[in-house]
C-alpha cells in the first residue's frame, strides 16, 4: 500500500510538472513509408504549434496490432494517438474507447471526406478516427511482359484472363513469376487477400444464421483457383510472403502480375526503388461475372482513445496529419505522387494529381468496394477483406495459417477447408454466437 | 610431463576449430557487411562479400528515423539497473545458502529456479493491470522491477555457486579474530567472491539487456529500449535488407563489445556450478 | 559451526529475496486462476460473469493444443540435443592446443550476445528467405531447388536459429568444465594406450556429466518460454504454433483473457512437470 501511494504521489507530481510545460502526445505508428514520412515532416507540426511535443513509437503491423490492442483494451492509457484501420474503428468505436472527432474544425472539412472511407470509420453517426490514406487493392503488372507475352491488359479483367496471363508471362529460368500474391500467414495478409478474391466467387464467411460457409462449394472453387495460379505460376516461398515481400519481389522485376493494395502504386513506380519503375500498368482487380470484384477496402486512420489525458493536443494533431495542408506540404516536398492516396474527393479533382498514372485507378478501385454489401448473397456482417466482429482477428489468424499451410504443399484444400471450418466453429461456439 | 604436440596435429587443430569459429559467427559477420551495402548491393545475385562501395548511408537513415541514443540509454539503465538491484538483493540470500545450509537449503534453490518457468505471455494481462494500478507503463523502474525479478533466480544461484567455493575456515578464522558478521560479509568474503560477483553482474545484464517480451510488452515512447527500436526495422516496405542490417548491428554492437572485452571474466564465472 | 544466532540471521537475510520471488509467483498466479474461471473478453465489455471450467475443457479440446504441446516438446528437445552433442564435441577442440585460441574464443561466444529478436530477422530474411537468401544462393550454386525452410521445415529452422544462439552458452560451461579435468588421467590413460574414443568414453564425458545436466537445466528454462524466434519468423504457421504461441494467439489476437488463462494455468502445470523432473536430477547431481 504504501508503495502504492508513493508512487501515486511521484506520478501526480510528474503530472503537474508536465502541465505547466509543454503538452506531450504519444503516437504509436506503423512502419510503412507513408508514416515514416509523416514522422519525418512533423517538425513543420511542432514549429506551427510550439507547445506540443510528440513522442513517435514506431512498430512493425503485427506488434503495433497487439500493443495498442492491449493497450486500449486495458485502458492503459499509454498512447494518446494510434494508428488504426477499418476494422478496428467500428468495434472500438461501439465500445466507447475512441473520442468522437466530429468536433474537429470545420476547415478539416470532413465532408470533403470519400464516403466510402468515411463511412467505414463512422458508428451511429460519431467520426471515431481521420483516415491517414485509403486503399483498395487492384492489378499491377508489368507492361513489358505482357506485351512480349502477345497479351493485353484490359481494365477490368476476369480471373481466368490472369490465370492465362500468368501462365504466359512465367519463366522460371531467368526467375521471372507470372503472379505474385500474398501467402503469409494473418488475418490483414493472405486472408485479406483469400476474402475478399473469395466474394467474387460468391463465397462468404457466414450465413444470415452466422454459421460458417468453408464447407460451401465458392470457398472450394476460391482455395483450388488459388493454389493452381500460386504453384504453377508464383514464386518460391509464396507461402511466407506477405505484402513486403512481393512488393520487394516485385520491384526486383521478379512478378508479371501482382493484385495488391493500390498504395503499392507509389512504390513500384518510384525510380529510386524499383528497377522496374516505368513499366507498371494498374487494373481493376479480378472478377468472375458474379456482380463482384476481388478488391477491398482499407484506411490507415489515426485515432484517440478515450484514455488519453491529452485529447485537445491530440486533436490537434489529427487535424494536421490529415489535413488538405499536410497533402500540399507532401507533395512541395516529395511530389504528387507519393501523397497519402485515397481519402478526400478534393485530391482526386486536383489536375495535379490527375497526372499521376495510378491516380484514377486508385479511385475507381475504391469506389467498386462496397462494405456493408460485401459478397454476392446477403450476409450478416460488414467488411469487404474481414467481418466486422471483434473474434475474426483472432479466427481469421488462424484459419490463415491453415491456407498458408495448404499453400505450402503440408495438406490438401479439403483438409485446410475442413480444419478452417471447425476453427471458425469452435471460436464462434465460444463466443456465444 | 607435458603431452608432446606435434606442429602437424596443432595445424590441424587450429584450421579446424578457426574454421567451425567463423561458420558460427558468419551469420553476424554478414550482417555487418550488409550494413555496409546499399539496398540493391544487398540482395545481388551472387551475393558480394567484400568487394562493393562501402557506405554509411542505411546508419544514417536508421538514425534519422529513430533516436538511437535514447533507445541505448534506456537498455542502459534497464539493464545495468536490474542487474545491481538483483545482485544487492540476492547477496545475502546467496551468503545464508551457502554458508549456514538447512535441510531445505536446495529445494529454495531450485523452487527459486521454477519461478522462471512461468509463461510471460500467460501473465501479461493481470500483470499489465497491476502496472496501470501502479502507475509504472512506461516507465524504467517499472522495468527494472520486472526485469529483475526475472533474473533474481539465476543471480542468486550463480553467487551461490561461487561462495560455496569459498573455503569456510577463513570465515571461521575471521569470526576467532572477532569479525561481526557484517565485517565478515563486508571485508572476508566480498573481496574473495568479486570475481564471480563480476561474471553474475555480466552474464545478467547480457539477458537484461536481450530481454524481448517485457520490455515490449510494458513500454511506449519514454522507457522504451533496444527491443523496441529494432522492433520497428523488421518489415519495412520494400528492400530493407541493408537498413535491417544496420540497425541490428546497431541494436547489438555495444553488447558485443562488451561481451568480447570482458569475455574472461564470463567464461571464468560461466559454470552455475558446474565444476567441482 | 552456525550458531543460533546465524541460524536466524540467514533466515533474515534470504528473507527478501524469498518474499520477492513469492509475490512474483503468486500475484499474477492468482489473477492467472482468477481469470481462468471467467468469461473475460475485453472487446465484449470485460468481465461476462463465471462459468466454471469451461476454459479448460476449451482450451483441451481445441483443434490446436496437442500439436501445440508437441511443438513444444520438438523445439526444446531439439535445441537441447544439437546444443549438447555440439557443444562437447566444441569444447573438445577449443581445448586443444591450438594457434589463436582466444579469438577463436571470441568467434564462438558471439551468438550468446545477439538478441533473439534480431537473430531471427537476421537468419528469416538473410539466410532463409527462398528468393533472395543466402542458402538459396548457395543451394542455386549447386544446382539445387532453393529450400523453402520457414515454410517446409519449419520447426527445424527454428531450432536451428534457437540452437545457433544457445550453443555458445553450452560450449562455454562444458569447456570450462573440461578444463577442469584432470590431466594427468588423461595422460596416464594415454599411456596405457587407450584410444581416443575410449579415453572420451570412460574419462571425458563421465567427468561432463554434472555440467551436461546443469545445460539442460538453464536451457530448459529459457527454452520452455521462447516467443520471438516463433513470433518474428513463422508467426505459429506450418505447425510451428507452441503452447506459449497458442496462448498468446489467445489473450493478444482473440482477446479472451479467460481462455487464455486457462491455457496459462496449464503451461504452468506442463513447466512444472518437466521442472520436477529435471529437479530430481539436477537435486542428485549437485550433491553428488
Amino acid at each position: 500500500m504504501y508503495l502504492k501511494t508513493l508512487l501515486g504521489a511521484s506520478s501526480a507530481l510528474a503530472l503537474i510538472a508536465t502541465a505547466t510545460s509543454a503538452e506531450t502526445i504519444t503516437i504509436a505508428t506503423v512502419n510503412n513509408g507513408d508514416m515514416i514520412r509523416m514522422q519525418g515532416l512533423s517538425d513543420e507540426f511542432t514549429k506551427a504549434y510550439p507547445d506540443i511535443e510528440l513522442e513517435w513509437v514506431t512498430l512493425e503491423e503485427n506488434v503495433l496490432r497487439s500493443r495498442v490492442t492491449q493497450d486500449v483494451a486495458a485502458k492503459g492509457g499509454q498512447f494518446d494517438v494510434m494508428t488504426i484501420g477499418t476494422y478496428e474503428v467500428p468495434i472500438w468505436g461501439k465500445n466507447g474507447w475512441l473520442v468522437s472527432l466530429n468536433d474537429l474544425p470545420a476547415e478539416w472539412d470532413a465532408d470533403d471526406l470519400l464516403p466510402a472511407i468515411r463511412g467505414g470509420l463512422t458508428v451511429d453517426g460519431e467520426l471515431y478516427a481521420a483516415p491517414f490514406y485509403g486503399e483498395s487493392s487492384m492489378v499491377m503488372y508489368r507492361k513489358d511482359l505482357m506485351q512480349a507475352a502477345g497479351l493485353e491488359m484490359p481494365e477490368a479483367p476476369t480471373w481466368d484472363f490472369i490465370k492465362e496471363a500468368a501462365a504466359a508471362m512465367t519463366d522460371e529460368a531467368s526467375e521471372v513469376y507470372g503472379i505474385c500474391l500474398r501467402g503469409k500467414a494473418g488475418w490483414g495478409e493472405n486472408m485479406a487477400f483469400l476474402t475478399a478474391m473469395s466474394n467474387s466467387f460468391g463465397a462468404k464467411w457466414f450465413d444470415e444464421d452466422w454459421t460458417p460457409q468453408f464447407d460451401s462449394e465458392p470457398w472450394k472453387e476460391t482455395l483450388t483457383f488459388y493454389m493452381d495460379l500460386m504453384t504453377n505460376y508464383g514464386p518460391p516461398g509464396a507461402s511466407t510472403n506477405g505484402f513486403n515481400e512481393n512488393l520487394s519481389l516485385f520491384q526486383q522485376g521478379k512478378c508479371g502480375m501482382w493484385i495488391d493494395a493500390t498504395v503499392a502504386a507509389s512504390f513500384v513506380t518510384n525510380p529510386n526503388d524499383s528497377t522496374v519503375a516505368d513499366q507498371v500498368g494498374f487494373a481493376l482487380a479480378p472478377d468472375n461475372g458474379m456482380g463482384k470484384r476481388g478488391n477491398w477496402l482499407w484506411a490507415w486512420s489515426l485515432a484517440i482513445p478515450a484514455g488519453s489525458d491529452a485529447v485537445d493536443a491530440a486533436k490537434t494533431f489529427v487535424a494536421w496529419a490529415t489535413s488538405k495542408e499536410y497533402t500540399e506540404l507532401v507533395a512541395s516536398t516529395e511530389g504528387w505522387a507519393n501523397v497519402p492516396p485515397g481519402t478526400r474527393t478534393s485530391l482526386y479533382e486536383n489536375p495535379e494529381y490527375a497526372k499521376v498514372p495510378f491516380a484514377e485507378m486508385t479511385l475507381e478501385s475504391i469506389n467498386a468496394a462496397d462494405p456493408t454489401n460485401p459478397s454476392v448473397d446477403p450476409v450478416p456482417y460488414t467488411g469487404v477483406q474481414f467481418v466486422a466482429i471483434p473474434e475474426f482477428a483472432g479466427i481469421a489468424s488462424q484459419v490463415g495459417q491453415e491456407f498458408s499451410a495448404a499453400l505450402a504443399g503440408q495438406q490438401s484444400v479439403d483438409e485446410a477447408l475442413e480444419k478452417a471450418q471447425m476453427i471458425t466453429a469452435e471460436e464462434m461456439e465460444a463466443a456465444g454466437y | 610431463m607435458a603431452r608432446a604436440v606435434t606442429t602437424n596435429r596443432k595445424v590441424i587443430n587450429t584450421a579446424f576449430a578457426w574454421g567451425i569459429g567463423l561458420l558460427i559467427f558468419f551469420p553476424i559477420l554478414w550482417t555487418i557487411l550488409t550494413s555496409f551495402k546499399t539496398e540493391a548491393t544487398a540482395i545481388a545475385d551472387p551475393p558480394v562479400f567484400l568487394f562493393f562501395d562501402w557506405t554509411l548511408e542505411n546508419y544514417q537513415v536508421v538514425q534519422e528515423r529513430s533516436n538511437y541514443a535514447r533507445f541505448l540509454w534506456n537498455s542502459v539503465i534497464i539493464a545495468g539497473g536490474s542487474t545491481v538491484l538483483g545482485i544487492i538483493i540476492a547477496i545475502p540470500a546467496a551468503w545464508s545458502m551457502a554458508f549456514v545450509p538447512s535441510r531445505r537449503t536446495k529445494d529454495i534453490l531450485l523452487w527459486m529456479l521454477s519461478t522462471k518457468m512461468l509463461p510471460a505471455v500467460g501473465v501479461l494481462y493481470p500483470i499489465y493491470l497491476i502496472f496501470i494500478e501502479l502507475g509504472l507503463l512506461d516507465t524504467r523502474i517499472g522495468l527494472v522491477i520486472v526485469l529483475m525479478l526475472i533474473n533474481l533466480p539465476i543471480i542468486v544461484w550463480m553467487l551461490y555457486t561461487y561462495f560455496r567455493e569459498i573455503p569456510g575456515e577463513i570465515l571461521e578464522a575471521s569470526r576467532m579474530d572477532g569479525a561481526s558478521l557484517r565485517d565478515e560479509i563486508l571485508y572476508v568474503l566480498t573481496p574473495m567472491a568479486v570475481p564471480g560477483i563480476a561474471s553474475t553482474l555480466l552474464l545478467n545484464f547480457i539477458l537484461a539487456w536481450n530481454e524481448a517480451f517485457w520490455t515490449l510488452n510494458l513500454t511506449a515512447a519514454k522507457a522504451a529500449p533496444l527491443t523496441a527500436f529494432i522492433a520497428s526495422y523488421s518489415s519495412p516496405e520494400g528492400l530493407f535488407y541493408a537498413k535491417l542490417s544496420a540497425a541490428s548491428t546497431m541494436a547489438i554492437a555495444p553488447i558485443l563489445i562488451l561481451g568480447w572485452f570482458s569475455q574472461k571474466q564470463l567464461v571464468r564465472g560461466l559454470t552455475f556450478g558446474a565444476v567441482k | 559451526m552456525a550458531t543460533q544466532h546465524s541460524r536466524s540471521a540467514a533466515r533474515l537475510m534470504m528473507g527478501p529475496a524469498v518474499v520477492l520471488l513469492l509475490g512474483w509467483m503468486l500475484v499474477p498466479l492468482l489473477m492467472t486462476l482468477y481469470f481462468s474461471f471467467k468469461s473475460y473478453l475485453p472487446l465484449r465489455g470485460g468481465d461476462l460473469g463465471w462459468i466454471g471450467f469451461d476454459n479448460y475443457v476449451r482450451f483441451v479440446t481445441s483443434s490446436a493444443f496437442w500439436p501445440s504441446v508437441s511443438a513444444t516438446l520438438i523445439i526444446v528437445g531439439g535445441v537441447l540435443l544439437i546444443t549438447v552433442v555440439l557443444g562437447v564435441l566444441l569444447a573438445i577442440l577449443l581445448d586443444q592446443p591450438m594457434w589463436g585460441q582466444g579469438i577463436v574464443r571470441i568467434l564462438v561466444i558471439a551468438p550468446f550476445f545477439v538478441m533473439p529478436t534480431v537473430s531471427a530477422l537476421v537468419w528469416k530474411n538473410m539466410f532463409m528467405d527462398p528468393v533472395n537468401g543466402l542458402f538459396a544462393h548457395l543451394w542455386k550454386f549447386f544446382g539445387a531447388q532453393p529450400v523453402e525452410w520457414l515454410s517446409d521445415a519449419s520447426l527445424f529452422s527454428i531450432v536451428l536459429i534457437v540452437s545457433w544462439q544457445w550453443l555458445p552458452f553450452a560450449t562455454l560451461i562444458l569447456l570450462t568444465a573440461i578444463q577442469s579435468l584432470d590431466s594427468e588421467q588423461l595422460e596416464a590413460a594415454e599411456m596405457d594406450g587407450a584410444p581416443p574414443p575410449k579415453r572420451f568414453v570412460f574419462i571425458i564425458l563421465p567427468h561432463l556429466g554434472r555440467a551436461i545436466t546443469i545445460v539442460v537445466l538453464i536451457q530448459t528454462i529459457f527454452l520452455l518460454s521462447i516467443f520471438a524466434e516463433i513470433f518474428v519468423t513463422t508467426g505459429g504457421a506450418f505447425g510451428s504454433r507452441t503452447l506459449t504461441y497458442l496462448i498468446f494467439q489467445r489473450v493478444l489476437e482473440s482477446q479472451n483473457v479467460g481462455l487464455g488463462s486457462a491455457g496459462g494455468v496449464y503451461a504452468i502445470i506442463l513447466a512444472n512437470i518437466v521442472a520436477l523432473f529435471l529437479m530430481r536430477i539436477v537435486g542428485k547431481n549437485l550433491d553428488a
